[in-house]
């Protein structure tokens, strides 16, 4: 299995409800992904998160948490999107 | 840490802004196709290609998914196919056979766009260029995805007038061999001057000799991120102006340097160049003319179009050369007609005109660019614009090109439909006087002096 020692930033955006987090951490936590920060705004009536997390003791492939976090997406009726953290850094940082 | 906003900036340039990586490019080498027998090259060409790019496509996705990312085209470039296939081609119909060949290729490893079909006559043509050349009409009608260009001109060299009178001819005949299309075979076929070895976009993109067995090249884009940030800045001066296209440029670029990395990796492929190219598509959004309009210009071709392009373009490759150490291939702001809406609304106000589009050319990358004429325009009037664009390249010490569509059976005032990221567009009138004896003398232009620039 494809193991990444990298880590992610995980966005959620969506109207916000109530359980969002916890259903996303409680996803985390079952695929062995440790979270390293959380941030979190709501802007009228919209949630917006970030976290960034780290894989390297996940119990799954980068692919099947991105795919699984899209569904668990669906289902909350938010859009989760699970990205590498290198294309931040390239573009934000020097 | 990256923060919040960082994130937030970054989804947004590539959910509404637009931001993709237009295309990653494999170069590969086909000296060691070179046979006598046309069969064998024909067989070395297809195994070579179909093994070295079998995971191109795959990897381009896997990439676009762990960054969210599009990267909207994998293609493949080749040798110039006048050197690869000199050996086995005897007169033009052995040499479509082989274009035949690379269509089969590509479309085996799913790929967008191949690369190659090529000659470089700069100074001369040899006969297995010149079987090339004259392959290039029935090469383009019978495949797919195959892409031709030809150099016939370099500062160093001159141009060449017998290879620019023939390119004229070439143009016509493929316009008329691909006319139940609205003439699209001449939208895969691009005349230069001073042909970069290295350039991933199509339709001009060929593995230089220059260059590695193998080597990964990405073009990247993104009109419509440097046009949001420049909304920010309205009525600010050009000092701001400047630095707001460099840092855009610089964000942009840098996620093409990432994704050059993460390929080459990923293919065990040498990293070749980055091409810092501000590149246009058909969609509403995605148009280097609507940054012409955000610097402060009605439309495109409105008096000022000149500077305000000699400046974005120069600016995109201070920001751009910063965020990457190997910047090659055509690097600038394209123009192309057909493929920018805000370029298409420009003509059809009667504010763009061929004349300006040539004026244009001095100061951005490539040239006269997907420009649709009237099919009836004389093939010696094609040469003559052809010449007038290779003079700019020479002259400039830069690469210029055309890609003309003379469209079969159409005329000023008629529109055309080519489709996906080639667009649609008006028809454009050209000069109706005569060049036909400028054209007839033969022989070539002789270098440029270069010293005493003025």
């Amino acid at each position: 299995m494809e193991k990444a020692a990298d880590k992610v930033i995980i966005t959620v955006v969506g109207k916000d409800t109530v359980g969002i987090i916890a259903k996303v951490c409680t996803f985390l936590s079952e695929s062995g992904v440790n979270i390293l920060d959380i941030s979190q705004t709501i802007v009228s009536g919209y949630f917006n998160m970030m976290m960034i997390a780290d894989l390297g003791a996940a119990t799954k492939s980068f692919s099947d948490i991105s795919e699984q976090l899209d569904q668990l997406g669906e289902q909350i009726g938010v859009s989760i999107k699970c990205q590498r953290e290198e294309i931040f850094e390239m573009m934000h940082r020097i | 840490m990256i923060n919040i906003g960082e994130v937030q900036e970054t989804n947004e340039m590539v959910e509404k802004e637009n931001l993709d990586v237009r295309t990653i490019t494999l170069g590969i080498s086909l000296l060691d196709c070179i046979d006598s027998d046309l069969n064998k090259v024909n067989e070395k060409i297809y195994n070579k290609i179909t093994t070295l790019a079998k995971n191109l496509v795959a990897t381009g996705q896997d990439i676009e998914k762990n960054y969210c990312i599009p990267i909207v085209n994998k293609r493949i470039s080749v040798t110039p196919i006048a050197l690869v296939g000199g050996a086995a081609c005897k007169c033009p119909e052995d040499f479509v056979t082989i274009a035949q060949t690379l269509d089969r290729a590509a479309k085996t490893v799913g790929v967008n766009f191949i690369g190659g079909y090529s000659a470089l006559v700069s100074k001369g043509m040899t006969s297995a260029d010149e079987n090339l050349i004259r392959s290039i009409p029935k090469a383009l009608a019978s495949t797919d995805i195959v892409c031709s260009s030809v150099n016939v001109g370099s500062t160093k060299t001159g141009i060449n007038m017998d290879a620019v009178k023939l390119m004229g001819e070439i143009v016509k005949e493929t316009a008329e061999l691909t006319k139940d299309e609205d003439s699209l075979g001449c939208a895969k076929l691009v005349i230069f001057c001073n042909a970069p070895d290295d350039n991933p976009f199509m339709a001009g993109a060929f593995h230089g000799v220059t260059e590695a067995d193998a080597i990964i090249n990405v073009g990247v884009s993104g009109p419509g991120v440097v046009k949001t940030a420049l909304e920010k800045v309205r009525g600010e001066n050009f000092e701001v102006l400047c630095e707001t296209i460099k840092k855009t440029a610089f964000k942009v670029t840098r996620v093409g340097q990432l994704v050059a990395k993460e390929a080459s990796k990923r293919l065990n492929v040498p990293f070749g160049i980055i091409d810092l190219s501000l590149a246009p598509t058909p969609a509403i959004g995605d148009s280097v003319a609507d940054i012409l309009c955000e610097i402060g210009l009605e439309h495109a071709g409105a008096p000022g179009t000149t500077a305000a392009l000699a400046l974005l373009n120069d600016q995109v490759k201070k920001g751009g050369i910063m965020a990457s150490s190997y910047v090659g291939g055509l690097s600038g702001a394209f123009i192309p007609v057909s493929e920018d809406q805000g370029m298409i609304d420009a003509v059809e106000a009667g504010a763009l005109t061929l004349e300006k589009l040539e004026a244009m050319t001095c100061v951005c990358s490539v040239g006269l660019d997907m420009i649709a004429i009237p099919g009836d325009t004389k093939a010696t009037t094609i040469s003559g614009i052809i010449a007038d664009e290779m003079a700019i390249g020479m002259i400039n010490q830069k690469t210029t090109a055309v890609r003309l569509i003379p469209v079969v059976g159409k005329g000023v005032g008629e529109t055309v439909e080519f489709g996906g990221l080639l667009g649609y567009a008006p028809i454009m009138p050209v000069n109706q006087f005569s060049c036909d004896a400028f054209v007839n003398r033969g022989g070539r232009i002789p270098a440029p002096v270069h010293s005493f620039k003025n």
